[in-house]
């Protein structure tokens, strides 16, 4: 592939999970306690799904990866000085609300517009990146719609691992049950993949590639165009969010047998 | 033990990158530099004022790199006068800035003790008596004080209440958003790059390196970030503001010698509470004489609740956790926090030298700003303020350069910031400041009274100095102990803790009859809960270990440990073969051991190296 990949990332910015998440209700809907004062990280799955793009981007020559995000600016902002110094990639800033994978039908179709939108996309060079879910507040189905939206046919969810064979074919892992994967193959671009955890570490920092992406994602964020998710507004007709329970011990050196052990205890006393 | 690297040392290839400007550390002060700077790097027709020189063609490249994860990780509740951050941002509404609020309400409170534990004098102790006896005459209620007036020198009256981290946050979005200068979290410094008599950049730490900081697989060897002007603002225990100060050394006379740990929690109050945002309370006498503490509130229900355990508190079964959690139980805080929710919580060494600890504040290529610079004025127990407002001045001091086209040399910097900040209001009030506390070592009256006569004759009049390193001031357990506890229980103690690798002040606190504390999973939580519950701490793998013991020999004789004692996170623990073993994963950055080492190496150095790390507490609301 002489020409290489364009490889569009969908993925953006959810609550630190370290910080204590509290649900509560809110004019507008479910929502978390003092969601504005958390810090902001990129959704992990978008971030494996980026990796896994800068990765593939690395190895085929010519090949391009942009990052699309929807969320509120600033916290977007945010993100990026954390991210930007990873991977290279083009950011395509759409200023929404934060929570917002709320509606994964308004969503799809502000990501699929702006991705349609790229100058110079070559939709046989199309790889669609994102992540197979969201920590957001998701239903998992925004990728999968935006494909659709884009007229996408090889779809691909739960994806650890891509392989390109000699004769430009896409071969694809996606999870099943039991920890084993489906060995998909496709002709090729356009394809989208929802990314699982995939195979490879975080990226470590580095500081020339921070200085290259900054050239892009702060015009980027200045221009973002402000995206009307669910303009007519959002009703809930039930929620229930997860029942939280956590309790923690910090132990050193315990084995596996044991922690197990002790887990099946602890359910057994649920 | 340098954090400055040598650059003739360097046997490992590494990449290079050149900028015009690095700065180290994103506080209040880096803050108040950038905020100065960026406002003029631009033309009025919105072209850059400025080209830079080691990239000709773009605008002046000013990077700044954060150890921590995030910009908002910041450890610090406090209450500020802030003059100088209200002169750069003049007709703000400070409720943009989430937890912010004007102070309403000021209290100075002595606190008596309920519980009768505490380590207080004969006089303190007829004073408490005095009270007690006249309960009525001194509207003791709940075991406090309300003092009818509160120096001038001390009052926040017309000041903020604030979050740090929230505050760094706002400000760190100010100045991203406006694309003229770069922040980078998660990215720490390993030192100055030091070449014959400046400092030409910073050496950013290396990645996949095993705990030793051995290289291993994924190595990737910390950039060198060459720069005309270094800008060092990475606060009182920083890697490269210590390394050139090990380099360079101090100004004659100077040294580093006062400290303190602040550590604090932020408190949801319950719905019914109805403690007004902008109340501040200074508190003194509990949970021992020595410590100071605070209560600030701010808006939606939430407080900042903590104190300062200072170097000159003479007890070696240091824990600021669990006077910490004392403290909040008080009967005159109680009242307002019993049934509040922790929401999170923190730690942070204070230099407390003040001007008797700044280093030397302009080098070749270099800066020094901030806490780290001696900026804190220590009469008015102020910090933030001041760093702000050192940043500023530097700011302005770099533009008159660059527009001058001058290089950033000693001379040219010592013209422009250090003759600025001399002039300033900050360095007016530290020559008053700093000789205040010059009689804490004698005692808690002392000590009072010492700021009290400095505060009032405007620095004229003071306590004569008697300020040993803190390594020498920390008596025995025997010599604190010994009439309280007989020897040989002290003795057994001591084998017990270090038989099951514990620090010794929970048992001495029983045995003292400090009452267990009652956990009750909301607010009152073991030390490993409250790490996990005040956001959480994270140590990202491929970097070394940032807590080094330089001279295990040293380490393995030295008894009791203080570095165990007085460890934040319980990230130091007592091996079992005498050596204290380190755990990142618990380390929250406080500094606490870099201070607290009793051991003497070359004069005052400690034999704990506090090296840069990545990582960190993930706490939002700090």
């Amino acid at each position: 592939m002489s020409t290489g990949y364009q490889i569009v990332v969908c993925g953006s910015i959810v609550p630190d999970p370290l910080q204590t998440l509290e649900p509560i209700e809110t004019p507008g809907g479910p929502g978390l306690k003092n969601e504005m004062l958390l810090p902001a990280v990129l959704d992990p799955w978008a971030g494996h799904a980026l990796f896994e793009a800068a990765n593939l981007a690395s190895r085929v020559p010519g090949s391009k990866v942009w990052l699309v995000s929807l969320g509120a600016k600033a916290k977007l902002q945010q993100v990026m000085m954390t991210i930007a110094q990873k991977v290279s990639f083009e950011l395509l800033a759409i200023d929404g609300p934060g929570s917002g994978f709320a509606d994964a039908h308004s969503v799809s179709e502000n990501l699929a517009e702006a991705i349609a939108g790229i100058p110079g996309l070559d939709r046989s060079r199309l790889l669609l990146f994102g992540g197979w879910e969201s920590a957001s507040r998701g239903a998992g189905v925004t990728m999968q719609m935006i494909g659709e939206r884009l007229r996408i046919l090889d779809q691909f969810q739960g994806v650890d691992q891509i392989n390109v064979h000699v004769d430009g074919s896409l071969e694809i892992m996606e999870r099943v049950e039991g920890g084993r994967h489906q060995v998909s193959v496709c002709q090729g671009p356009p394809a989208l993949l929802g990314w699982a955890t995939g195979n490879l570490p975080e990226p470590r920092n580095n500081p020339q590639i921070g200085m290259l992406n900054m050239r892009t994602v702060m015009p980027a964020l200045q221009h973002a165009k402000t995206g009307a998710v669910a303009p007519n507004g959002l009703r809930y007709r039930s929620v229930n969010p997860p029942k939280q329970q956590r309790q923690t011990r910090i132990v050193k050196d315990m084995s596996a047998d044991e922690v197990a052990r002790e887990i099946a205890e602890w359910i057994g006393r649920k | 033990m340098s954090a400055a690297v040598s650059e003739s040392s360097t046997t490992v290839e590494r990449q290079q990158m050149a900028v015009d400007i690095a700065c180290v550390g994103f506080g209040p002060a880096m803050g108040g530099f950038l905020t100065t700077l960026s406002r003029s790097l631009l033309n009025a027709e919105g072209t850059p004022r400025f080209e830079s020189a080691s990239l000709p063609g773009v605008p002046l490249q000013v990077v700044c790199y954060e150890r921590a994860d995030g910009l908002g990780f910041g450890v610090s509740g406090v209450v500020t006068r802030a003059r100088g951050i209200r002169e750069s941002f003049p007709g703000l509404d400070f409720a943009e800035i989430p937890m912010a609020v004007p102070v309403k309400t000021e209290k100075l409170v002595y606190l008596l003790d309920p519980g009768k534990a505490s380590r207080r004098s004969l006089v303190l102790r007829a004073a408490d008596r005095c009270i007690r006896a006249f309960s009525g005459l001194f509207s003791l209620r709940d075991e406090g004080i309300e003092l009818p007036f509160i120096p001038g020198f001390m009052t926040k009256q017309d000041g903020l209440v604030l979050s740090i981290g929230q505050f760094n946050l706002w400000v760190g979005e100010q100045l991203t958003s406006s694309g003229l200068v770069q922040i980078w979290p998660s990215t720490p410094v390993s030192g100055a790059l030091i070449e014959n008599d400046g400092v030409n950049g910073v050496r950013l730490a290396d990645q996949g390196t095993e705990l030793d900081g051995s290289p291993a697989e994924g190595f990737m060897p910390g950039m060198d970030v060459r720069a005309a002007l270094t800008v060092i603002g990475d606060g009182p225990v920083g890697a490269v503001g210590r390394g050139i100060d090990a380099h360079f050394g101090l100004p004659q006379g100077h040294g580093i010698r006062e400290w303190a740990l602040g550590m604090k929690m932020v408190i949801e109050l319950r719905e019914d509470c109805r403690l007004e945002p902008g109340m501040v309370l200074h508190t003194l006498g509990y949970p021992e004489p020595e410590i100071f503490g605070f209560l600030y509130v701010h808006p939606n229900r939430l407080v900042s609740v903590g104190i300062f355990i200072p170097s000159w508190f003479r007890n070696p079964a240091r824990t600021s956790y669990r006077y910490l959690q004392h403290f909040i139980q008080h009967p005159y805080l109680w009242r307002h926090l019993e049934g509040g929710t922790l929401k999170s919580w923190g730690a942070k060494s204070l230099q407390e030298s003040g001007r008797h600890g700044e280093p030397f504040l302009v080098g070749n290529g270099y800066a020094r700003i901030g806490e780290g610079s001696g900026s804190t004025n220590v009469l008015a127990g102020s910090g933030v303020d001041e760093a702000w407002a050192t940043g500023t001045q530097l700011a302005e001091a770099v533009l008159d350069l660059l527009e001058e086209k001058k290089a950033f040399t000693r001379e040219n910097l010592r013209n422009a910031y250090v003759r600025r900040r001399r002039a300033s209001w900050v360095d007016q009030e530290s020559r008053v400041a700093c000789d205040s506390r010059n009689g804490f070592p004698y005692g808690l009256i002392p000590g009072l009274l010492g700021m009290a006569i400095a505060g009032v004759s405007r620095g004229k009049v003071v306590i004569p100095a008697r300020r040993p390193s803190p390594n020498k001031v920390t008596p025995s357990l025997k010599e604190i102990y010994g009439g309280r506890i007989p020897q040989a229980e002290l003795k057994g103690m001591a084998e017990d803790a270090i038989a099951g690798g514990l620090p010794l002040h929970d048992q001495i606190m029983n045995r003292l009859g400090w009452p267990e504390v009652p956990y009750d999973g909301k607010l009152l939580v073991s030390q490993q809960d409250a790490l996990l519950m005040g956001g959480s701490v994270q140590a990202p793998p491929g970097y070394a270990n940032h807590v080094v013991f330089v001279r295990p020999e040293v380490c393995r004789e030295c008894e009791p440990k203080l570095c165990v004692e007085m460890c934040s996170g319980q990230a130091i623990t007592r091996g079992r073969d005498g050596l204290p073993n380190f755990d990142r994963e618990k380390c929250v950055y406080c500094g606490a051991c870099l201070w607290n080492c009793r051991a003497e190496i070359g004069g005052e150095l400690s034999n704990v190296d506090f090296r840069a790390g990545a990582g960190g507490l993930h706490s939002a609301l700090n």
